[in-house]
Order: C-alpha cells, then structure tokens, then sequence
C-alpha cells in the first residue's frame, strides 16, 4: 500500500503540484508527464476502467531481462539427456520427431544423428538443478533460480521468434514488452528513462544473428515507451552529450533562458503544450547528469568487479552490462532489456558454445547475488532465455568432437530468479530425447502472462485499442504458470 | 479471504484511484480527450438535457435525440460486437447487432422475447441484462473485461425509448453534397468549407478567432504545402504586398513548386511503408528509389488521385502501359522481404500478399481488412472468406517468399539512362550507376488459386475463392475485370463510398492536424465518428465531381478562412474545445520530422535542393549499424560527404531495422507496415536531438557564421535576422533584451569552456557565444510549430 502511493506521489505530485500554480492549462501539461499520460487516447475514453493499474499486489517492481538472443542450446546447458549420448549418430526416430517441420536448414538433410551433449552434467544445490560443466558460476546460484525446461514457441526462425518472445506477435509492428511495462505501470524514478537496452556481442560466433531497433520499439504505443538504448562509449544514450566545448553552467543557462522565451510564448498562446514541453527539456537536462552518473563505474568496489569478472571493466561487454543494469534497477529503471548476441550454433557448437557460456556465466550469477545482497532481488525479476531451443540431432556432420544443431521450437530451457518466482525449483519436463515436452509446456505467451502477473498486471485486462481492436501482450492466449509463482 | 487482507486491499485500490480519477476528471473538464473526439451533440445544442451524469471519469449531458449512428453504434461496437457481432463463428445465443435484423429478431426459441422492443424499454431483453444486478447474467459479461458505463446504459434505454430508429452505419452510404448550410456571419466566409464550420460554430455557442498575423499564416502555409520555412524575403514580400490577392499568389506559388511534391510524397512514404532496406533479420539493401521519384513527380504534375492511385495499384495492367505507369506499381512492393535462411517460402510469400491487401485496404477505403485475416472480421461486416477474395488481386505474382542475398526480387524492371531520357525523364540517375532495377508488379502466376487460409496460416487452406470485393461497401459487379485493374476501377466506381472520403480526410489531415475523422486509418464501427459530417461528404463529392484534383482540393483547404485563423487560444476557447474540434482557432501544428531537420538546414543556408535520385546517408551518430549487424549486408553506416549531406529528410536512407534515430524520436513510423497517421508526442529525447545533435549544432554555427559575416550590424541587428529565420517573425522587445542578456552569458562563458566547441571549428567567443544563441533560438518552441 504504502508502496503504491509513494509510487503515484513520485510520479505525480512533483510536477502535478508544480503545474497546479500554471493554472488549468499547466495541469493538463502535467499530466502528460505522469504514467498515465497515455490515457488521453481513445482508449480510456471509451473504457476507463481499462487501466487501473496494477490490477493487484505487484511481487515484481523491475525486470531485468537478460535475452539469449540465436537460441542457446538447452542440451549443453540444462536439459541433461544421456539417452543422446548413448544413442549418439543413431537416426532421431520418426516416432519422436512426428512430423515436426524443420528450418530450410535441415529439412534437406536425409538424417537426423542424434548427438548428446560433449560437456558433463552434474546437479547442484539443495535443488539438485542439473547444469552443465559450461556454467560453473551459474551452477552455484541455482538455489535462487527458477528453471522452466518447457518452454515452446511457434516460431522457428530468429526474426520472427525473437520478435514473438518480445512482442507477444511474430510480425513486426506490436511494442515490445519493456514498452508495455511502461504504459501500464509508468516510471519509478525522475531521472532516467523506463525501459532502458542494453547489447553486446558474444565471442562465440560474434557475427550470426542481427537484432532489430523495433525489437524494443513502441509499437502502436506513444514513442514516450521505446525502448532507450544505453550504448558504451563518450555518448551512452544518443544526442545526450552537450556539443564540445559548452560548460554545464552554459548549458544550463540556456535552459533558463529558453525556460523563459517558452513561457512567454505559453502566456501569448495558451498553448498547454508548451509547458510540457518545458518539464521535458528539465527531464533532458537530469539525464544528463544521472545517465552518466548510472554508466560510471568507478565507483563499483574492487569486491563487485571481480565478482562480475574483469570484463565488467570492459564498456559493451555482456558483464558490464550485468553490472550496469544493476546500477540502473538500482536508480529504479523499470524495466532493463539486455541482448547478448551470438547463440546461434548450426556448427561448431562445442567451440562455440563454450566461448558463449563463458561471456555470460559469471556476470549472471554474480548480477543475481548482487541484487540479493542489496535486497534487490525479492522485487526484481531476473528472465534468462532465449528464442527457441536447439534440435537433439547434429545439423551437419557429427564428428567425434564435432557437431551443429538447427533450431528447435518445441522445448527449451529458460531461467527466472527474484521478483516472485520460486527460488531453487524446475518445472516442466522434456522426453528423454530431449525432443518433446511430456509434462507442464510453458508456451511464449504462458511466460510472457506470468512476468505480467509478477508486476501485478492481468494479462487479459490490460489491453491498448488500436486501429478499433484491443490488443494484448499475449494476443488471445497465454495463461498465468501459478506454480512458479511464490 | 480474511477481512484484514479484503479491506487491506480495498485502501490499497483507493490511495490508487482516487488521486487517478482527479487527474482524469480535470482532464476531462478540461478535456483532453484529442484523439476520441465523437460528437454528442448532433441535433441538439446541449443546453437544455434533462441530466447531468457523472459516469466514471465522464460528465455527459444526455441528448435530448439520441441518433443510432453517433451515440448508440459506438457503443454496441465496442462493447457488444465481439459476442454479438458479424462474426458467426464466435456470436453467442443467436443474437447480433450488427445488422437491423439480427438487432430486432426474437430470441433464439423464446419467440416472444426480443432484445430491443421499439419504444418498449421494459420488453428490451437488452436493456434488462445491462442493468442486471446478477454477476451471471450480466451483459457485458464479467470475464469479457468489458463494461458499460451509467451514461452508456442511459443511451441505449433512451435510444429504444425514443423508437430504436436504425441507421446503416454511415460510410458505407454514399456521401450527399448538400447545400450550404447558413451561417450567422456571411462576410467571415471565404469558401465553402468556412459555411459548414461556421455553421458548426453558430450551433456550439463559438465565435471564430481573428486572422492569424501575416508572418504567421505564411510561415504555416509553406510548411503546410512545402515542408520547408519562408525567406525572409518571402515574408517581406507577401508582408508588403497589399493586394487582396497577396495570400492567394503565394499558394499558387507554392503548389506550384516542386518542393510541393517532395512534402506530399514525404507523407505518400509512411502509407507505402516505403525503405530501403527489404527489413527482414539481415535486412539487405534494395532500390525503390525510382519510385520514390515517380510519387514526387505524380504530385508534382498533379496527376488526379484516380490515376495516382490506379497506375499505382494496376499500372502494368493498363493497355498498352507506359513504364511510367509500371514504375508506379512499386506502391505494392515495398513490403518487407525476407533472405532468412531456412524460412518456409510459402508462409512469407502469403505474408506478403496480405501486406499489399491490408495496405491497399487501410490506403484507400480506410478498413482494417486485416482483421478478417484468421475469422470473419470482429466489428465490420466483411467476412474472412471476402478477405481472401480481397486479397486474391494481389497473389498472381511469380514471387519467392525467400530470396537469396544480393538477389533483385522478381518482377522488376531495369532502368537505364536510356530508359530515363525516352520514358522516365524525372528520374535522377546518377552517372556513376548504368542501370537499376527495381521491383513492380506483375501477374504471371495466373493458375495459382487462392484459398481461405484457416487461421490465417498459408499451409491451412480451405475453400477456393475469386477477385472480389467486400459486399458491404459496394460488391464487385460483373463490369469489373477481375484483377487488379478492376479493383482500381471498383475503388473509383461512383458507388464507392469510402475512397474520396478517406482521401479528402487524409489532406484535412494534412493541413489542418486532424482529419475530419480522426481516425483517418479507420472508417469502420470502431473507427471515430465525422466531427463535420456534411463537410466531409461535401469535400468527397466534390473531390470526386472536379477529376480528384489534388491541388485545387488542397487550395481550398489553404484559402478558406477557417485556416488562416490565428493559433492563440483563450482560456475559455480551452475549456469549450481543448481538442479544437469545432476549428474556432487554428490548431498549433508541430513540425514533422523531416520538416524539423529541413528547417534547420533551410534557414542557415545550408539545404542543397537537389530533387530525387539514391538516398543519401546523412550525420547519424556513429556505430548504430554496426552494433547490431550479423556482419552480412549493411553492415556499416558510410556517412556521406559534401552535398549529400545536407538534402532534404526525405531522401534520408532507410534501413528498416535500424531507422534514422532522431526522426524516430520525432515520431516517424518504422516503416514496416502502412502508416496513415502519425503519433504526436513530446519526449525528454525529443529535447537532447534538439538541443544536441550535431546536425542541428552545424546549422546554428553555419548560420550564426554568417550572419556575423555581414557588414554592419550590430547585436540587436543580428539577434533579429536569425530570431527571423528561424521562427519567420521579429522577437519583441522583451525577447530581444532576454536574447542579448544570453548572448553577453555566453561570450563569458566561453572563456571558462574548453575553447573548442564544435571540434575547433569556432575560434572566438563572439562565434562561441552567437552558435550557442542561435541553438538557443531553434530549441524554442515556436521553431518547432508552424504557425
């Protein structure tokens, strides 16, 4: 309760109060500041009811999505099947495979080998989670994880599969989920933006999938949602630097001065945009100041950097941006939408999969133990996951040490930790080919109810009409998975 | 449940709604609702209702008339129809209200029960179950996450009260041009459109505001129909000019300029979700350029909407067609193509077919087809099965659903420069390039039938169906050719009762901000209602009646009265109107995104002119490109140099799937779907481009530069000539002293800056203290609004 309040004051009450002092039109100027902003749409004003957000109890305040984006393999991670090992270069049995369609990749293939995993699996923790020898630091933590080995999807190809996980849709054109987040439930903080992105580059096959700007676009929504990349570098969001040469003091001087010029225009006009436009060059000029403040890590003690590995000194690296997105769920970013390239293992996948597995393993865990120390972790949802999944069988040819894997949509293997899932459990189960989901499938849109259910948002009510239709984040499926739920 | 929690929950729901309803209920007493505009006064001039409600965040008067189309379709659209609607497949109990039959029948068995009992509210089975207090029987239903509000219950009850009058729903009936109706004050009417919205106005109790200062009207006129800023000459001239013809010289002027088709075709670009790229994963580069010169030139030489809009759909089809009008078919390929690898041909070739029905659909009638794709559509009377005999015109194309890397997708034409100087003369071939070739359309796969996709999905078909058109707005009739040539001919069939209506819209759209139907995507149930119904069907017809003349339509938008009115609002004007429905006021239009870089490149001097030809990569911030790339096709952003750099925004270089950042920041679409309407909005982000990018700070060090390169001037002098260009007016005297002060902040401050601003290139700090001021000058508001 007192959460909630706080939460509308903080967004509210500084420049709702501020502009009561404008008069009617400043008010209006007002509320195009606060969460609920968009609700000057033909939405609302047809329903009214239709965002009264969150629709109950929130267990989630922040999400950190740490997106897998090619599709890691849930057989060299997770998903330990001996059988595949033991039936190694054996045909994958039409019985299991059951007229499953295949990527153009494979489907000229006249075998299907099937290939277990060369790294060794043990289990660990009080959970007894199975992990791969590939994810030692992981392996550690996994008392705090919640793993769901069903997960499935529809689509079998990147574009279109990365753009379902993150829009609910397979063709473009729908907001991404951060963006969705931030429509409904607004931001936390006055200073930096909602939904914030972050890339990197895997060292595994640094050069195989692309990513899309549209993937943590708006969509339908108003672009106040998109998603703002946080880059490496002199200028980490775009167009934030003053030109070279201009002191703050210059900088703010200007503001002042055009500060001044508007509001007389606005005296002239009576134009309540203008006093928008005012508040929103005041939220500019603080992003200057915090969003380098939230991309300086000099400040990190020598103890966090190594737990997050040398590389967090490294700007653009997968652990730096584990420990930036830290830094930002910290200053009450909502929602932190991290990619890390390079899963995408058709060949080579042993080589390959270690180097990937290696980017992200520490700062993973570390990022998790970090936010549990800081008592971030009960409010904060960690997802971790990827696309789709990768084929029991070897694409290409299997070797004694080698082998590949195409994409497969009909199970894989993601993680979530903190923010209201349940700690040190695994649900879901796959055959022990590895090949089919014989109990609990979580569907894309299973997930993508159940991350909306944690910040306190009824998947099905919370709805944005556009073009006459209400649409969803799930579209017109998806159900709440209650038992990952604490 | 315990009490505890329930009543935990219960303050916990009231510290959230009710600082929430506040803020909605000063919004909407002050009615910020710019979007949902539906008038609910028709016929009655509001001050004699017999209730005041206050229904949710809404305090609405009930009509004395309740009219079925703007008070009663909205409603049962919105909240009824997905159950009870055209949609067989998911209609409940038998009952639908989406057609005057279905509305009035008896209930399934029970012969003598009837939803809606003409003038009989206590019969009205309807009215009982909005009104029942059982969670069970409830309509809408509790899990449908639909409700009505008191006020919506009120206006159904009244409607059947008042004898349940039905009316078809009103697009799909053919605009009447009706005589002009009478105005309280002839001598402010400058042409028709004045009569219909000074008439609107007489009934509202509104007065129209005065006439907009000359520098203010010229600066938005050129905006309006050129995209770029007046000279100060220009200013001076028509300032000077006293004839009483002087505004009507400077629009003939206007429309005659090629800049005019540049700004039409701008807007033309979000429509065709025209790119460069094919927008897909890798994302690979393709030239549809040549088409974007040919929509810049059909604008230029005013070629009439029918002809633009028939060469476009079925120029390959026309007897004995010119390349021109072949060329014009790339309208239909500039949807997104995928080179995944190991992608299912089929599913992305029907992809594409639907993008060219839904785009077609959305362009020109205004209809959501695509809502018809996976079931009958939810709202509008058009059936799955019409989607699929819609979307048949355009499935004969010998096409691949995947194509290769660096393969032209088929069908294409080449261009050459001997194709340019015989047939093409207003394409800008560059010397360097011998030839090109770019896609178009052509139906070489005639035996290939189309089907009913289950669901949607390409490998589900169902039953064969043909050409056809949705019955509702007006049935393809045997006359018509089936293909695409037909469809054309279907579109501006007299009957057609959409397409001139959603084009004139468009254009008011255009010059004025907001379309007559604010939903210019949408003419359907869902979509918004006309605010001027009469204008509206008035403008249509006569659209029609005059050969789709373009220019002349959009002269008459620009000369009548209505919109040379002044920007200023009064705080009473506010309250009456804050969305500027009724016109009483020009609305203060912001600079689109192209206009906005055009703008700034104008003024300092720095905008080269050059029309057409490859797009250009102008100043985006470094490594976007790269950072996402697989390595494979664009994998690098290679600024251009020199001249390039500076063209207008719309030859800007467009790849889908990372687009230029600042004007996506400035609300430019993405391009991956047709577009017909921009988001408005205003963003922390908008303020940093402005104030920081480097395109921006070039303009204001060029201009600034020069303006201190002319003789003789002294501070004041030079602070007015660039507050001029910048804004097309002089600052006062309060702005002038305010500007001075900063420009005397600014020298001072340089001494303590870096002394390097922008990479060395200033070398005093009169230079320094004049780039900063005139940066100062483009972040003002009034930069960014036209006027």
């Amino acid at each position: 309760m007192e959460e909630i309040s706080k939460h509308f004051l903080n967004n509210n009450r500084r420049h709702f109060l501020k502009k009561m002092g404008l008069g009617i039109g400043g008010l209006a100027a007002a509320s195009l500041l606060d969460p609920f902003s968009s609700l000057a749409t033909e939405n609302t004003a047809i329903n009214p009811s239709a965002l009264n957000l969150p629709h109950f109890a929130p267990k989630a305040k922040r999400v950190i999505y740490l997106f897998q984006s090619g599709g890691p393999s849930q057989l060299e991670l997770f998903d330990y099947k001996p059988l595949l090992n033991k039936m190694r270069g054996q045909d994958l049995p039409e019985s299991v495979r059951n007229g499953q369609r295949l990527t153009g990749m494979t489907s000229g293939q006249d075998k299907f080998p099937l290939v277990g995993s060369n790294f060794k699996f043990d289990q660990y923790g009080e959970s007894r989670a199975w992990v791969s020898n590939l994810m030692p630091y992981t392996a550690k933590v996994v008392d705090e994880l919640c793993f769901i080995k069903s997960m499935n999807t529809e689509a079998i190809n990147h574009d279109p599969a990365i753009t379902f996980f993150q829009t609910g849709s397979q063709q473009a054109g729908r907001p991404s989920m951060g963006s969705w987040m931030s429509y409904g439930l607004g931001s936390l903080n006055e200073n930096l933006p909602t939904f914030t992105v972050l890339l990197s580059r895997g060292t595994g096959r640094p050069f195989s999938q692309p990513l899309y700007s549209r993937l943590w676009g708006n969509g339908f929504l108003s672009s106040l949602h998109q998603g703002v990349q946080f880059r490496s570098g002199k200028d980490p969001v775009l167009y934030l630097k003053d030109p070279d040469g201009m002191s703050r003091n210059d900088r703010r001087q200007m503001l002042d001065y055009i500060n001044k010029l508007n509001e007389k225009q606005e005296a002239e006009f009576g134009d309540p945009e203008i006093n928008s436009r005012i508040a929103q060059y005041e939220m500019a000029y603080r992003m200057q100041t915090s969003v380098p403040d939230t991309m300086n890590i000099e400040d990190e003690p020598e103890h966090i950097i190594q737990m997050y590995g040398m590389d967090s000194l490294v700007p653009g690296t997968y652990a730096a941006n584990c420990l930036l997105a830290r830094r930002m769920v910290e200053r009450d970013v909502r929602f932190v939408q991290l990619y890390h390239m390079g899963w995408d293992q058709h060949f080579n996948l042993p080589s390959q999969i270690e180097k990937q597995a290696k980017d992200i393993d520490q700062a993973t865990a570390a990022l998790i133990m970090d936010l549990k120390q800081r008592g971030l972790l009960e409010d904060t949802l960690v997802v971790w996951g990827g696309e789709f999944g990768r084929t029991n069988y070897s694409q290409g040819v299997l070797t004694d040490t080698d082998y590949g894997r195409d994409h497969h949509p009909k199970c894989f293997t993601m993680f979530m930790a903190g923010g209201g899932v349940k700690p040190g459990f695994t649900y879901g189960e796959t055959d022990d080919f590895g090949y089919n989901i014989v109990k609990d499938p979580v569907h894309v849109h299973d997930l993508q109810a159940t991350i909306m259910h944690l910040m306190g948002i009824d998947h099905t009510k919370f709805t944005y009409k556009h073009q006459g239709r209400r649409f969803r984040l799930t579209d017109v499926s998806g159900h709440v998975v209650n038992d990952l739920i604490t | 449940m315990t009490d505890k929690k329930n009543k935990s929950k219960w303050v916990l729901a009231l510290y959230f709604i009710i600082p929430f309803i506040t803020v909605i209920l000063v919004k909407y007493i002050i009615g910020i609702n710019k979007d949902s505009y539906q008038p609910l006064m028709v016929g009655n001039k509001g001050h004699d209702s017999e209730k005041v409600e206050v229904a949710g965040n809404k305090i609405l008067k009930l009509p004395d008339t309740v009219d079925f189309i703007f008070h009663v379709k909205p409603i049962l659209s919105d909240r009824c129809y997905l159950c009870h609607g055209p949609d067989e497949k998911t209609r409940e109990a038998g009952l639908r209200f989406d057609t005057k039959e279905g509305a009035f029948a008896a209930l399934g068995k029970h012969l003598d029960r009837y939803a809606i009992v003409t003038g009989d509210v206590k019969s009205s089975m309807l009215v009982s179950k909005i009104n029942s207090t059982d969670p069970e029987t409830v309509m809408p239903p509790k899990n449908s996450n639909l409700s009505l509000t008191d006020y919506e219950k009120q206006i159904l009850a009244k409607w059947i009260e008042q004898g349940a009058v039905w009316k078809d729903h009103w697009s799909f009936i053919s605009p009447q041009k009706k005589s002009l109706p009478k105005v309280s004050n002839p001598k402010w009417v400058r042409n028709e459109i004045d009569y219909f919205i000074l008439n609107r106005l007489d009934q509202e109790g509104l007065i129209p505001s005065e006439k907009a200062k000359k520098e203010k009207l010229i600066r938005k006129v050129y905006f309006d129909l050129t995209g770029l800023p007046p000279t100060p000459s220009d200013i001076d001239n028509f300032i000077n000019d006293t004839n009483a013809n002087a505004y009507e010289k400077v629009v003939d002027k206007l429309l005659a300029s090629p800049a005019y088709g540049e700004r039409m075709a701008s807007s033309w670009l979000d429509v065709a979700r025209y790119a460069d790229t094919h927008g897909y994963q890798d994302d690979l580069e393709r030239v549809m350029w040549p088409w974007r010169d040919w929509v810049i030139n059909a604008f230029n030489r005013n070629l009439p909407y029918d002809q633009f809009i028939k060469w476009q759909l079925a120029g390959d089809l026309i007897p004995n067609a010119t390349l021109d009008q072949v060329l014009a078919t790339g309208f239909n390929r500039n949807h997104k193509i995928t080179q995944e690898g190991g992608v299912i041909d089929e599913e992305y070739r029907v992809e594409y077919v639907m993008d060219r029905a839904n785009t077609t659909s959305k362009a020109i009638i205004g209809l959501t087809m695509e809502c018809a794709r996976c079931h009958d559509h939810k709202y509008d009377p058009i059936s799955q099965k019409e989607y699929y005999s819609f979307y048949s015109f355009f499935n004969k194309l010998e096409e691949k659903g995947r194509i290769e890397y660096n393969e032209i997708p088929k069908p294409n034409i080449k261009i050459t420069p001997k194709e340019v100087h015989e047939a093409l003369p207003f394409i800008n071939l560059p010397d360097s390039i011998n030839e090109v070739e770019v896609m178009v359309m052509k139906d070489e796969a005639q035996n290939r039938k189309t089907y009913v996709l289950k669901r949607g999905q390409y490998d589900a078909p169902q039953e064969e169906v043909f050409p056809s058109t949705p019955k509702v707005v007006l049935p393809f009739s045997d006359s018509f050719p089936k293909n695409r040539l037909g469809l054309a001919d279907w579109f501006f069939s007299e009957k057609n009762t959409l397409t001139a209506r959603v084009e004139v819209n468009r254009m008011w759209q255009h010059i004025f901000g907001v379309g007559i139907v604010s939903t210019s995507s949408d003419f359907g149930s869902q979509g918004a209602l006309p605010s001027h119904p009469e204008l509206l069907d008035w403008l249509a017809v006569t659209f029609r009646e005059e050969g789709w003349d373009m220019k002349k339509m959009y002269k008459r938008m620009v000369m009548s009265s209505t919109y040379q009115q002044t920007s200023k609002v009064t705080p009473e004007l506010l309250e009456a109107d804050p969305g500027n429905v009724f016109l009483a006021r020009s609305s203060r239009n912001k600079l689109s995104a192209e206009m906005i870089r055009d703008n700034a490149l104008a003024v300092s001097g720095l905008l080269n002119n050059k029309i057409g030809g490859p797009s250009v990569k102008p100043y985006q911030p470094p490594g976007l490109w790269e950072e996402t790339t697989s390595g494979q096709g664009l994998t690098k952003y290679i600024q251009d140099t020199g001249e390039n750099s500076h063209r207008r925004s719309l030859y800007t270089f467009w790849k889908r799937t990372v687009p230029p950042p600042s004007m996506m920041t400035f609300d430019a679409p993405t391009r991956d779907l047709c577009e017909v309407k921009r988001q408005k909005t205003s963003t922390p982000l908008q303020a940093l481009v402005m104030l920081n990018d480097p395109q921006l700070i070039e303009a204001a060090e060029y201009l600034a530069k020069n303006t201190l390169k002319a003789e003789g001037l002294s501070d004041e002098d030079r602070i007015k000539s660039i507050f001029r260009k910048i804004t097309s007016r002089f600052p006062d005297e309060t702005e002038t002293k305010e500007l001075m002060k900063y420009l005397e902040n600014a020298e001072n401050n340089f001494e303590t800056s870096k002394k390097n601003y922008i990479k060395s290139k200033v070398t005093s700090k009169v230079e320094y203290a004049y780039t900063a001021l005139t940066s100062l000058i483009f972040n003002l508001d009034e930069a960014i609004i036209k006027g």
